[in-house]
């Protein structure tokens, strides 16, 4: 039984027309049964971001919530993680989190999956409204904007085909600073729009390492990447094994006493090692529940939306900054089909080899095979002794001409990329 | 009770934020909610996590229904129980180390009966209170020197506002530190190093390992001897500067050597010529009044900026105390740490002298000199180009007619990107004062949103004309810069905490408390518009 006026304040917003709405908002009780009986919506991670996302989006009105992570609650985990107690230690994220929320939040459904992204077929993320990403790591990122972006389907004047967006809000934090966004495949950039978003990591020269250390991340890194493999070849190291830690953090230590060098410490040693990202509950909360309002303006429309991106910096005061990152119209994950010039004579075997050595799309490509609407020109695996003899045919004669689109695929995407043909000689009309 | 090393773990993440020193100060936190709504117990939540030591929760509600649709901190079997209790309950929950305990009061009528109740307390959050009962809670805590912070979730609209006379910041730990090196003017013992380091008759392998700086001492000795004591200047000037510099390559059978040390000198060339300065921040902070007579009741930071004063302008030579920590550069380790060295004996040296004057400073104050711990004025030094001050006005100030900052307002409301925030500013005050004259706030009622979309600017534009910011509009039409959408949207909401705002503000004010607190970071300076239509805020010092 609901509770009467359990939901005024969330009612007000969904059921009184406004002036700062969305597209197409048409104010009613409907739109919050839709939200609790109807929407689907997943939540990807059920860490520090994710359990915010679970309690928010159930205080928004979503009734049917899934979530996946394939993590255990650790204890370093409580200063922010607030559905885990110590006694949680060990247990599944995702099935501790599900059952916390719905035992504080009646009506609501929430179906913890404790496994990896990469185990969920596409069906499975087929069925969701949106996707909300609780994430740390760029792979997993990538992965998920790939899974996105394959449903994304151009009509045959280029634009998305609206039914086919699967639209993610994303979220990430670092210390006193973060960042919601919102993508919509087609719409707004992808993840790999907008790669340079992510700084890349520092590395140090194996040189510096092992011959002329100056910090005490130096002789944390030596121990771990040098003397580990060298002195344990036959032990996998593992950052959540104690001994381990402990293990790398002791030689650090000698090695840091014979150079002279100030400063390991174990908690040094576990940043490095581990590359842990500082985070604190109040960062996640202000991200997860700018993210979560996002989602609910995506699925209702009750208000304007982000466009598309908002920094959050809470060092000097509070400063934020809300921009609208554009597209990349040679994006290979959400575009139309990457624009790729090769001649009508060029075998298959040539155009492959000159797509991985092309400096864009080659960064996605190991081992690609290659499709041409619904016919395989050439597979690797089952298919490679059947499609090998393609190779040596001129694209001319396996494609229509000029524009067509061939689908390219590879272990290192989820989805195929879409390359569109431009045969060098012919004068077909092109797309900009 | 959690035991240490559980306490490490369980905290490791804040810690490497704000540091041992950091999480120290949170956990002698005593904290002070008014109201357990969303917007206070997400506040609550997010300190209770991160350990501080208690917190006392003031509401004099009973749990409703409509509480269960906004807050995740109270139970379904809590409905007609005390509101204070029933979140007492949950947060305490999250963290056993914490102790909580609650009054079931209003804060209104504990703040008229027992204003004294608020001293035991280092910070108060107040929450969903309107402009009267903010100032009357703005004016205990000044007086019994409480930090304050006020927050309110308002439908669409996010507002924090913290209130402390002063806040001194050491540790502001800004994005981008620059690197304090002195290659162009370096002290002797840095001088004799560098000179130490003949290039000439090295073998190519220590040749490739001395550390830029030493590199670009010694470049700018040379430069400075052949240029009349002058530093490279024109453009043409620094590019000859760096071809000095890679004349140094060392080549064998006419290839060049990879000499990283030199690639490295090269593009930290600019550090020569041009310094790190003293910022706009830090020359605020000097130039203060409060350093300007240090009196036996000046707070150990005044001293300390009084006695930086004395140093610059004495043994520094206009330079701050050397902060001593040099960035990472490819040299050998022995290269690296002598200079690491070198550095450090001069930051130990010019706190030596900064301590001296505190000390002096303490004394002609009539204060016992050794009440100052050395590793206190150490940890200034160190940080000592970064040094901020915030100071609040009181809530007072920002909203009496004779003291609040109408042209500013004006201002806000005219400039483009803060117009629609200032709006949000002004129409919550217009709100509190549709209340304080209904009894209700403005879109309570469905059949009556026009009729108080009309009464809502009829108030916004009084506390214009008040503080003589009236221009344009008047009436009941709206006031330049308020637009009638922002004005509906207030209606609309009818005051409701929405959860993913209450959210938001709660864990925007348990930032701005752990700044208040550790004394890290810089904390806002005035009052922040959180903007989730927009997904904007601005901070405006009215």
């Amino acid at each position: 039984m609901e509770l009467e006026g359990r939901w005024r304040d969330l009612d007000r917003l969904l059921e009184r027309q406004g002036n700062l709405v969305g597209p197409g908002f048409e104010p009613g009780p409907e739109i919050r049964e839709f939200l609790q009986n109807d929407a689907r919506v997943l939540v990807v991670g059920a860490g520090g971001l994710g359990c915010e996302l679970l309690k928010d989006l159930a205080l928004s009105g979503f009734g049917n919530i899934d979530v996946i992570d394939m993590d255990t609650i650790d204890v370093s985990n409580l200063n922010r993680q607030f559905l885990f107690r110590m006694g949680d230690v060990g247990k599944s994220k995702a099935e501790v989190a599900a059952a916390r929320v719905m035992e504080r939040v009646a009506g609501v459904t929430v179906t913890p999956h404790h496994c990896m992204i990469q185990e969920k077929t596409l069906d499975f993320y087929e069925e969701f409204h949106v996707i909300v990403l609780g994430l740390d790591s760029l792979e997993a990122r990538r992965y998920m904007n790939s899974v996105a972006c394959s449903f994304l389907a151009y009509d045959e004047d280029g634009q998305p085909d609206l039914a086919t967006i699967k639209p993610m809000v994303d979220g990430g934090t670092e210390g006193f600073k973060g960042h919601a966004r919102v993508l919509i495949p087609g719409v707004t950039p992808c993840f790999e729009c907008t790669l340079w978003l992510f700084p890349p990591q520092t590395k140090f020269p194996l040189c510096t390492l092992a011959e002329t250390p100056r910090s005490p991340a130096h002789c944390i890194e030596y121990s771990k990447i040098i003397l580990w493999p060298k002195e344990r070849p036959d032990d996998t190291f593992d950052p959540d094994v104690e001994e381990h830690m402990k293990w790398v953090f002791d030689k650090a230590t000698a090695r840091a006493a014979e150079f002279g060098i100030q400063g390991v410490t174990y908690q040094l040693t576990q940043g490095v090692v581990k590359n842990i990202i500082p985070a604190i509950a109040s960062t996640n909360a202000i991200v997860a529940a700018q993210c979560t309002l996002e989602a609910l303006k995506m699925v209702t429309m009750c208000s304007t939306g982000l466009n598309n991106y908002m920094m959050y910096v809470g060092t000097d005061g509070v400063y934020t900054l809300t921009t609208p990152y554009e597209r990349d119209e040679k994006c290979p994950i959400c575009s139309a089909g990457v624009g790729f010039e090769v001649a009508p004579s060029s075998t298959l075997q040539q155009l492959i080899n000159g797509l991985v050595a092309d400096p864009d799309l080659g960064k996605h490509l190991s081992a690609p095979s290659v499709s041409y609407g619904s016919t395989n020109l050439y597979m690797r695996g089952a298919l490679e002794s059947q499609t090998r003899h393609n190779l040596e045919k001129p694209i001319g004669e396996l494609v229509d001409g000029d524009g067509s689109i061939i689908h390219v695929n590879d272990k290192k995407l989820v989805a195929a990329m879409k390359v569109r043909l431009k045969l060098s000689g012919s004068n077909g009309s092109m797309e900009s | 009770m959690a035991t240490a090393p559980d306490r490490a773990q369980r905290y490791d993440r804040g810690i490497r934020v704000w540091g041992a020193h950091g999480q120290e100060a949170l956990e002698a936190a005593r904290v002070c909610l008014l109201n357990a709504g969303p917007t206070g117990t997400e506040a609550l939540k997010n300190m209770v996590l991160g350990g501080i030591h208690s917190f006392t929760i003031v509401d004099g509600a009973k749990v409703e229904p409509a509480d269960l649709g906004n807050n995740f901190l109270l139970t379904a079997d809590g409905v007609s129980a005390p509101r204070a209790q029933c979140a007492t309950e949950c947060l305490k929950e999250l963290n056993e180390s914490v102790a909580g305990s609650y009054v079931e009061e209003t804060p209104r009528s504990l703040m008229n009966s027992n204003p004294d109740f608020f001293k035991q307390f280092t910070l108060v959050i107040a929450t969903q209170l309107g402009e009267a009962d903010a100032v009357t809670i703005d004016n205990i805590c000044r007086q019994h020197g409480v930090r304050l912070l006020l927050l309110r979730s308002y439908g669409l609209l996010g507002y924090v506002r913290p209130s402390v006379p002063e806040q001194c910041v050491v540790e502001s730990k800004p994005d981008s530190k620059v690197d304090d090196l002195r290659l162009g003017n370096p002290w002797p013992e840095l001088a004799a190093y560098a000179a130490s380091v003949e290039l000439a008759g090295m073998e190519d392998v220590a040749h490739s390992h001395v550390p830029y700086a030493a590199l670009l001492i010694k470049a700018a000795k040379q430069w400075a001897e052949s240029h009349g004591g002058g530093m490279p200047g024109t453009y043409t000037e620094r590019s000859a500067f760096k071809d000095l510099l890679r004349g140094w390559q060392r080549h064998i059978d006419g290839f060049p050597l990879e000499e990283e040390n030199l690639t490295e000198a090269v593009s930290n060339a600019h550090k020569v010529w041009a310094p790190p300065t003293v910022g706009s921040d830090l020359r605020a902070v000097l130039q203060d009044a409060a350093a300007a007579s240090i009196t036996r009741q000046s707070p150990n930071f005044w001293v300390l900026v009084a006695a930086l004063n004395r140093f610059i302008a004495q043994e520094g030579q206009g330079q701050l105390p050397l902060e001593g920590s040099i960035p990472d550069m490819h040299a050998s380790t022995q290269a690296y740490l002598d200079l690491q060295r070198i550095y450090h004996a001069k930051a130990e040296a010019d706190a030596a002298a900064v301590e001296a004057h505190a000390r002096a400073l303490l004394e002609a104050a009539g204060r016992d000199p050794a009440s100052l711990p050395a590793s206190e004025v150490r940890h200034f030094c160190k940080h000592a180009r970064y040094l901020r001050i915030v100071r609040c006005r009181s809530l007072e100030e920002e909203t009496e007619p004779d003291s609040c900052r109408g042209e500013a307002l004006r201002g806000a409301l005219a400039a483009e990107d803060t117009a629609a925030n200032a709006a949000l500013y002004l129409l919550l005050r217009a709100a509190d004062r549709f209340h304080a004259t209904y009894q209700r706030y403005p879109g309570t009622f469905d059949s009556e949103l026009e009729e108080d979309a009309a009464l809502l600017k009829s108030q916004a534009n009084a506390i214009l004309s008040e503080c003589g910011a009236a221009g344009g509009g008047g009436g009941s039409s709206a006031p330049a810069g308020v637009s009638d959408d922002l004005v509906g949207e207030m209606c609309r909401c009818a005051a409701g905490e929405l959860h993913v705002v209450a959210a938001v503000v709660g864990a925007i004010a348990a930032q701005e408390a752990i700044k208040l607190l550790t004394g890290q970071f810089v904390p806002v300076g005035g009052a922040l518009i959180y903007n989730a239509m927009q997904c904007t805020t601005s901070v405006f010092a009215f």
